[in-house]
């Protein structure tokens, strides 16, 4: 079981809590840290960092450009890794690396592992890496390094399946709002809170977070109601890209949010 | 069957279904039905039909002479180009289509690169009377510019892709992305060996027509079943799989996949994946990856647009990698020389995709008394602006 600064979040707070994702090396290559240590400041709970990948699947186009300039830019997982080196002086916040899973595998998966604890990461989301292969192969390194694994559910996700991921991790739940890839508008249906109500009353052990077509105060408010916090992604990434400086951008985001 | 899918999805160590939770119901539901429903005596009689009367089955084992006598050996040739739609694709299609209506879906997507899988899905759709989408490339789009106008009067809609490199892998990618946001009315319609299980397994069962007739039309004319050699293009490697399946376990048959080497294998332009690829995950499977040194997948290059793919069918990596297949490389030029000869020598304009298949005749010296099958897999009509531009600049060069 993984021991870290998520982990400890999670028990010390229990609702509204705030993550924020952003691709590494967007809007420019060095920007990565910057972001990272305005971010805790201005109050995110969490903070989530893509590692961009030429082909991500899940992704809306919004977080695809970003993935795409990050490239051009130059960054890569061993980029990433040099400007993380030390970050643990700067910050405090619970850090998740999310990308997809052929970058990690070609850097090695052990050695990446290795190195996310070493700078100071606290938790991975491969949202291509399935179960049976988590199981057999990768959680007993992940355990090693003391890094949880967070797997996403949908609407659609079956509660057996739920109740096996649930077991699986120790750290949250990512509950994808919709169908849908990432930046879309979050759905606010009957259907909808059904899905939030069941999962809600299921009684599991990991606290919740909601995300995708979370973007605004009034759409993580509402999250907030019916799980423990939420995901911002793709709002964050259109504030990054707004016109004046960079830490202001992020910080008048997260204003209009909290 | 030692070259066969295993329950969990595996190729030896390729295959599996790598796919984020949004996909996880949509595949997990195929897993858990396709066998039952592909196997049901309805479905079968139903699908037997469309492919006689329909798709016009069994195609020829055509014995080319003027071919033969120039390669010193018997060479057939299967005629998948006279299939409906001018390919194998729709073999495919056919079978998916019938599995969809089965699973109460009302919509269809497919990508396509050369456009031959996107039109027999329009074709498949037309026939079943559902909504078609096709997402493709935009640079596709305008190299394969009659087959988009062929899938729009089928009344298709197709959607250009304007992200990454614009080409198949791109349209894949869209495709899936389409797939994520409609979980519950869309069945998606992969025309390749590639992608999560099931679909490898899916799309080579379907396509295993082609050896299963090539084995009885071998009977009828050479009193036996099996050839010396099954030469076949491979780009993610549909029509090989099926020209491959019923002779996987037969030891004595040479398989050979060809790829497409473009401007050679190691100019920076090729699609040549058992190559130039290493072990990664692409489209939701485990397999032979062009990618860089960090992971990224890289823009492979082919004349041929059914040919230039980043990956390659897990099975297919599988057979790379165990030596069970051997795998020539062919570059564009090597392509077209061999378009020209087929047509030149027995009247038959192949598709640049398939030339690459005929060029690799002159590395088997198979012998006179051996007996070759390169599978015909699509006729070159779809590559006419193509062929003519390429030879014009050859022309102008000379």
């Amino acid at each position: 079981m993984a021991n870290n600064r998520l982990t400890r979040l999670f028990q010390e707070k229990k609702g509204n809590l705030l993550n924020v994702y952003f691709t590494a090396g967007f809007p420019k290559l060095e920007d990565t840290v910057t972001i990272l240590e305005e971010l805790e400041a201005s109050g995110a709970d969490l903070v989530e960092i893509g590692m961009p990948f030429s082909d991500p699947l899940a992704d809306g186009p919004t977080i695809q450009a970003s993935n795409q300039v990050a490239l051009e830019n130059g960054m890569s997982v061993k980029k990433l890794f040099q400007q993380l080196a030390g970050v643990r002086e700067k910050v405090t916040v619970p850090i998740i690396l999310m990308g997809y899973l052929n970058p990690v595998l070609q850097y090695g998966f052990e050695r990446f592992c290795e190195e996310a604890a070493r700078v100071g990461v606290d938790g991975l989301i491969l949202p291509d890496l399935p179960f049976a292969e988590y199981e057999e192969e990768y959680k007993p390194v992940l355990e090693k390094y003391g890094l949880s694994l967070i797997f996403l559910i949908t609407p659609q996700t079956a509660e057996n399946r739920i109740r096996q991921i649930d077991a699986l991790t120790d750290s949250f739940i990512y509950m994808v709002s919709s169908a849908s890839t990432t930046g879309g508008a979050v759905q606010t249906g009957d259907a909808q809170q059904a899905y939030f109500s069941k999962v809600r009353g299921m009684g599991l052990k990991n606290p919740l977070l909601i995300g995708f077509g979370i973007g605004d105060k009034p759409s993580f408010e509402l999250a907030c109601q019916s799980a423990n916090g939420a995901i911002i992604g793709s709002a964050f990434i259109k504030a990054l890209q707004q016109p004046g400086e960079l830490r202001e951008n992020v910080r008048g985001f997260l204003q209009s949010i909290k | 069957m030692e070259y066969g899918v295993n329950e969990r999805g595996y190729y030896g160590q390729f295959g599996g279904a790598f796919i984020p939770e949004m996909l996880y119901p949509n595949v997990e539901e195929l897993r858990e039905k396709y066998l039952t429903i592909i196997q049901e005596e309805g479905f079968q009689e139903e699908m037997q039909d469309l492919l006689r009367d329909y798709v016009g089955r069994p195609t020829p084992l055509y014995l080319a002479k003027r071919l033969s006598e120039k390669y010193n050996t018997k060479i057939y040739l299967k005629r998948e180009d006279l299939n409906h739609t001018g390919a194998h694709k729709i073999n495919n299609t056919v079978g998916q289509i019938l599995l969809a209506k089965r699973l109460g879906k009302t919509r269809i997507i497919a990508e396509t690169g050369a456009g031959q899988h996107g039109v027999a899905t329009a074709t498949v759709c037309a026939l079943a009377g559902l909504e078609c989408i096709v997402y493709m490339g935009k640079i596709d789009t305008e190299r394969q510019r009659p087959n988009v106008e062929k899938m729009r009067l089928l009344g298709a809609t197709v959607v250009p892709v304007t992200s990454g490199s614009q080409t198949l892998k791109d349209a894949t990618n869209e495709a899936i992305r389409d797939w994520i946001n409609h979980p519950e009315d869309t069945h998606y319609i992969i025309g390749s060996v590639v992608g999560p299980h099931p679909y490898p397994d899916m799309v080579a069962r379907f396509q295993s027509v082609i050896s299963e007739e090539i084995r009885k039309q071998l009977m009828e004319k050479e009193g036996r079943e099996l050839p010396d050699y099954v030469v076949a293009c491979v780009g993610g490697g549909s029509n090989a799989a099926g020209a491959f399946y019923h002779f996987l376990d037969e030891p004595s048959v040479q398989l050979v996949a060809v790829e497409a080497a473009g401007l050679g294998v190691n100019s920076g332009h090729s699609a040549a994946t058992s190559i130039l690829g290493k072990t990664g995950i692409i489209h939701g499977s485990k397999t032979l990856l062009m990618q860089t040194e960090d992971g990224q997948i890289t823009e492979p290059y082919s004349i041929s647009a059914g040919l230039d793919y980043p990956g390659v069918g897990p099975q297919h990596a599988h057979l790379a990698q165990t030596g069970r297949a051997r795998f020539i490389a062919i570059t564009d030029a090597e392509a077209m020389e061999a378009l020209k000869e087929l047509s030149r020598l027995e009247g038959i304009i192949p598709a640049i995709e398939t030339s690459h298949a005929l060029a690799a005749l002159k590395e088997l010296n198979a012998g006179p008394d051996k007996v070759v099958v390169i599978n015909l897999s699509g006729r070159g009509d779809k590559d006419l602006n193509t062929i003519l531009t390429y030879f014009e600049q050859q022309d102008g060069q000379q």
